[in-house]
């Protein structure tokens, strides 16, 4: 597990509890059915899931925290360290790649300040983040949106039919 | 944004797609009962749930998920009164590249959706269901978790539905980010809140054996929009509207390298590849010919400009005859494309012109199945790297005499031999691509 200085536990508020009771209700057969959202709750709350989010998830559900951890590690969405404020998530599939979705995501690599050729690792690591943690760039797989390629998620938004020449002004659509 | 054609092209006829796109449509309830909203799911409460299974028989609708399979004799595996709980599980994971759809009824008409689970749910004897939406749509969520908070309000959810006695609860869950959670048993493990592989069939058919290992009916969102409407049109007209054994309208996503790429809703079989990229589509780009499509979603097998299809017909005499098809002509149904060796799937349709190269988009495919696989079977894990590795290996270096052979063999060791159809869907790409381009693999050995 990767060690971190602070607990998340430790500053929960009791709106986040009630809400994080509100999801397990939506399970009336199995507790063990809200462990992805409340994986979302916790990651959109804090920005990342430390231990001590493992643990809590766990324990709030009746399960020992390896059941929540080996969800971590499989899904892609979740992460175990700080990514940036704003994340450019632009699709790499073959519908956004015949329309230059390739040189989409190096041009929001230049544009925010990262290495063109990064790559995201997977496992639990953020995306490649700027050094003032304003910006996350990576690569995902079809948004469902091939018919207005290339396309971005931005945090909640879909980006279509994303020129390279456009790339500056929606960066700074979101600074 | 894509958007439908502000009037529908004449090889359209719209039941899914009605309101998508319309100015001024909203996804609230308002908006949606002013349309018309919730008459089906009325008139179906008043009906008997044998007869509204039997009217989905007679409907000839097939699942738009991607295995078109037909959804009455799905359905009709449930029984009705075997004491035990049964759910409903919404697919609403759209990941499988070409294929966006299920997004628009999602974000734009969200109670058509809900209204169609609400029949189905009553016809299958199911009080708790689950729209499973991934997360990449966290928008779509939000609008779906507010539909159903109005649709309760009025009645239309939750306790004794209209005064009908029927009780159904609706709750959205979000995906996190695995094309494999669109497999409904992985589908199924993920809403249990396990690590996502997908279950052996026998004995986890989700009818079966399902959520909570309890009769489970998956479906895909576009296929239970369609039930809405086989309600409220009776089910001969919807049958009438497609192809034999193919009943209603299928929206088809095109994307690539055509001028006009978009969703398209069509009835089944309405029109042919030529028609559906020269005429609806507005054809290639200017200067550029076809090359290949894909026409269900990645996982189909390729086709190549210019192949001609030996098919089986019925003549006007009644009598049975081979004919030759060629490609333009093939019909986009599911029986058609079958028996060009490939599938309508989820009819994502990705087109791409001379100008592409095919060992190019093949990597770019293997990249999409390595990075998915959900690691459960030696074959599939190993094999969809390999592949992946293989073709990166040939675009940087070129290839090495025997890199197609060894490529054929990954592939063929992978299909039939695993857990779940990721195997045949993450193999029948390099297959095809080999079979339909061999010289492309060929002029870049050393
Ligand atoms: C690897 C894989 C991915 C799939 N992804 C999806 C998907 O994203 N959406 C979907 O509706 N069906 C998907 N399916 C098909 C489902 O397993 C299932 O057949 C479908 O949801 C059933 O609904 P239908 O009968 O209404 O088509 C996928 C299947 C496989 C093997
Ligand atoms: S075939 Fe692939 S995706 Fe399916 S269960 Fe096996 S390893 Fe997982
Ligand atoms: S390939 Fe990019 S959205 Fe589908």
């Amino acid at each position: 597990m990767i060690a971190t200085t602070t607990r998340q536990a430790d500053s929960l508020t009791p709106g986040f509890i009630s809400e994080a009771d509100e999801l397990v209700s939506h399970y009336p057969v199995s507790k063990r059915s809200a462990s992805l959202p409340l994986l979302h709750l916790w990651q959109n709350h804090f920005g990342f899931i430390d231990d001590s989010g493992v643990e809590w998830i766990a324990a709030r559900l009746d399960l020992t925290p390896v059941n929540i951890l080996e969800l971590v590690t499989f899904y892609p969405w979740f992460r175990r360290e700080q990514a940036g404020k704003t994340i450019i998530r632009v699709c790499r599939t073959l519908a956004c790649a015949l329309a230059g979705g390739y040189e989409v995501k190096e041009k929001f690599c230049q544009a925010v300040g990262l290495d063109p050729h990064c790559e995201h690792h997977g496992y639990g690591h953020a995306p490649p983040t700027t050094a003032d943690g304003n910006f996350s760039v990576e690569f995902v797989e079809c948004l469902a949106s091939c018919g207005s390629a290339p396309v971005a998620l931005i945090n909640d938004d879909l980006v279509e039919n994303i020129s390279p020449g456009d790339v500056q002004s929606i960066v700074d659509s979101y600074k | 944004m894509v958007s439908l054609l502000p009037t529908p092209h004449p090889k359209e006829r719209r039941l899914i797609f009605a309101n998508i796109s319309k100015p001024g449509y909203a996804p609230d309830i308002e908006n949606y009962l002013a349309h018309g909203g919730y008459e089906a799911l009325k008139k179906a409460l008043g009906m008997k749930p044998a007869e509204i299974i039997d009217a989905v028989k007679a409907s000839n609708l097939r699942g738009r998920g991607g295995a078109a399979f037909p959804t009455g004799v799905k359905w009709g595996f449930i029984r009705h009164d075997d004491g035990k709980p049964h759910y409903i599980v919404v697919n609403g994971d759209e990941s499988e590249p070409g294929t966006f759809k299920d997004r628009y009824i999602l974000h734009q008409d969200p109670h058509q959706l809900i209204e169609g689970l609400a029949i189905s749910a009553f016809a299958t004897n199911v009080h708790l269901a689950y729209i499973y939406i991934r997360c990449e749509f966290p928008k779509a969520a939000k609008i779906v978790w507010e539909a159903i908070k109005e649709a309760k309000a009025r009645g239309y959810l939750g306790k004794n539905i209209l005064g009908s006695g029927f009780d159904l609860d609706i709750f959205v869950h979000q995906g996190a980010g695995a094309y494999i959670c669109g497999e409904e048993t992985s589908l199924i493990e993920s809403l249990e809140g396990k690590r996502p592989y997908p279950r052996i069939k026998p004995p986890y058919f989700p009818a079966v054996l399902g959520l909570y290992m309890k009769p489970t009916i998956v479906n895909n969102v576009e296929t239970l929009c369609h039930v809405k409407h086989i309600i409220s049109m009776g089910p001969e007209e919807f049958a009438k509207m497609g192809s034999p054994g193919d009943g209603g309208t299928r929206t088809m996503c095109v994307s690539g390298d055509v001028r006009r790429p978009g969703f398209y809703e069509i009835p089944c079989g309405g029109v042919t590849l030529g028609e559906l990229i020269h005429d609806v589509c507005g054809g290639m780009k200017p200067g550029r010919q076809l090359k290949a499509v894909i026409p269900g979603g990645s996982s189909a097998k390729v086709l190549r400009a210019g192949e001609v299809f030996k098919m089986k017909t019925k003549g006007p005499d009644g009598q049975m005859a081979e004919k030759d098809v060629p490609l333009l002509d093939l019909v986009m149904d599911a029986s058609s494309l079958m028996a060009a060796g490939s599938m309508i799937g989820s009819a994502g349709v990705m087109v791409m012109d001379d100008s592409r190269d095919m060992v190019w988009a093949l990597n770019n495919l293997n990249q999409f199945y390595a990075h998915e696989s959900c690691g459960q079977c030696t074959p599939c894990r190993e094999g969809s790297l390999w592949m992946s590795k293989v073709t990166t290996r040939i675009l940087d270096e070129g290839a090495r005499p025997d890199d197609a052979k060894n490529l054929k063999g990954i592939a063929d060791n992978i299909a039939g031999r695993t857990v779940c159809a990721f195997g045949e869907a993450c193999s029948w790409p390099t297959q095809s691509f080999l079979a339909k381009f061999p010289d492309e693999f060929e002029k870049r050995v050393k």
